[in-house]
């Protein structure tokens, strides 16, 4: 548990640390979209020194998971994050949380928004990471580019006090896009920065972010809808639901939460599922798991690489071999070859006719 | 100076920008880090890194899907 650090008897208005005579510093949380960035800049304006952090769960949004498929291998790749940093001049941070975020996804305090978002618990756990870096690091303060009233979750009036105060920043944590309509902290406090520099940006609306940016000159800004986190997906939540639902348990592995976000997923039966490759880059990186999964993949004809995840018996086998037919270039043929190969990598061969479109059931689509 | 090699191939980023940001730090100045990856985000990402935190990129090369980053860790 947090406690209110005591407050300190005088209050330091120095624009330089003390301890290190350079100029206040600021840890920013960069996210790689717009808000962070332009928060980061305002306070560059400022003669603060930024630092960047960015922290990977294994659920970030990331152009890289995007460009496994093959249409959009065409697009640049790049870390948003990296991307950001770059052009604001600062360094970044990339913290890996995988393991410690799993707390905040299966267990959060203040339960999920739409999808099995947990934002608020989130977003403390990110400032509290922050705040701790910040602590190892000799930072004075940490901003982020949250906007009042932006989010359902976590950028309310009254959430927003709950992260500065369960992460145990408190008013070390300033957001400069929307500090005018917010208290004080100890930064604006103590002359660190100008306030009267601050925004006072509230609602949903983009256009004050969006002008701002035009001002500092920002384009080709990342703008992801539902913002940088797979969690805030209805389909992506609905596919990680069935397999805690599936497994009777709500855990998951850093593998099983990649594989989510490739492939069509179908469970036919209960007890098993199917991932389905939709094109040659999703194929060659479901490729890299088939050592663990019995997998599939049609001889006779062009066709995806599937997974099995989950133990089949020689009925729902056939079942399986029929759907990966149906997803190949014989669906219309009256037979599909197929080899079949189980986790100990004995292979044998199959002859099935795919399945019919019309026998799919849309349940089976996760 | 002396020279490091890192296997972050079948890791897809930004984690092979983690290991390399993690080893880096413990390195010290002009030791050299060849970084052995697979993910084409790589091509981008590390040398954005180095841009950033002010390390030299020595070279990159690509063979049949595995990539070589080299960078040279910055002086102190």
């Amino acid at each position: 548990m947090t406690t209110r650090p005591a407050p300190t008897t005088k209050l330091d208005h120095s624009p330089v640390s003390p301890a290190s005579g350079e100029p206040r510093k600021a840890v920013a949380l960069i996210s790689g979209g717009l808000d962070s960035m332009l928060a980061a800049r305002v306070m560059l304006d400022q003669n603060i020194h930024v630092e960047g952090i960015n922290f990977y769960t294994g659920f970030c949004v990331e152009g890289h998971t995007h460009a496994i498929r093959r249409q959009a291998q065409a697009k640049p790749k790049r870390n948003n994050a990296l991307w950001t940093a770059e052009q604001l001049g600062i360094k970044l941070h990339i913290i890996e949380v995988i393991e410690e975020y799993k707390e905040v996804v299966i267990n959060p305090k203040h339960g999920y928004g739409a999808n099995l978002n947990p934002c608020l618990d989130c977003k403390g756990f990110m400032v509290r990471k922050a705040r701790e870096w910040m602590e190892r690091n000799g930072f004075d303060f940490i901003i982020t580019g949250e906007v009042l009233g932006q989010r359902p979750m976590s950028q309310r009036r009254d959430t927003m006090p709950v992260v500065a105060r369960e992460s145990g920043a408190f008013d070390r944590l300033l957001r400069p896009l929307c500090a005018k309509l917010l208290p004080e902290t100890l930064p604006e406090r103590a002359g660190w920065v100008d306030r009267s520099k601050l925004l006072d940006f509230n609602g949903r609306s983009r256009k004050p972010q969006m002008a701002l940016a035009k001002q500092y000159g920002f384009t080709d800004y990342a703008q992801p809808a539902g913002g940088c986190c797979f969690l805030t997906n209805e389909q992506y939540s609905r596919k990680l639901a069935d397999l805690w639902a599936a497994r009777g348990t709500k855990q998951y592995e850093f593998d099983d939460i990649m594989l989510l976000k490739v492939g069509r997923h179908l469970r036919p039966r209960p007890h098993f599922k199917l991932i389905v490759g939709r094109d040659e880059g999703e194929n060659n990186f479901l490729n890299g798991y088939r050592k663990n999964f019995m997998h599939l993949y049609a001889t006779s004809h062009e066709g995806p690489l599937v997974l099995i995840e989950g133990t089949v018996t020689e009925t729902d086998l056939e079942l399986a071999a029929r759907l990966t037919a149906r997803f190949g270039r014989g669906r219309d043929a009256a037979s599909v070859t197929l080899t079949v190969t189980d986790t100990e990598g004995h292979s044998r061969v199959l002859h099935v006719a795919p399945l019919a479109a019309s026998d799919v059931p849309a349940e089976w689509y996760l | 100076m002396s020279h490091f090699v890192l296997d972050a191939r079948n890791l897809l980023c930004p984690m092979p920008v983690i290991r390399t940001q993690n080893r880096v730090a413990e390195l010290g100045p002009g030791d050299v880090l060849e970084v052995r990856a697979t993910d084409p985000g790589t091509l981008q990402d590390i040398p954005a890194w180095c841009r950033i935190h002010g390390h030299e990129m020595l070279s990159v090369t690509k063979n049949e899907g595995e990539i070589t980053l080299t960078l040279r860790v910055r002086a102190a």
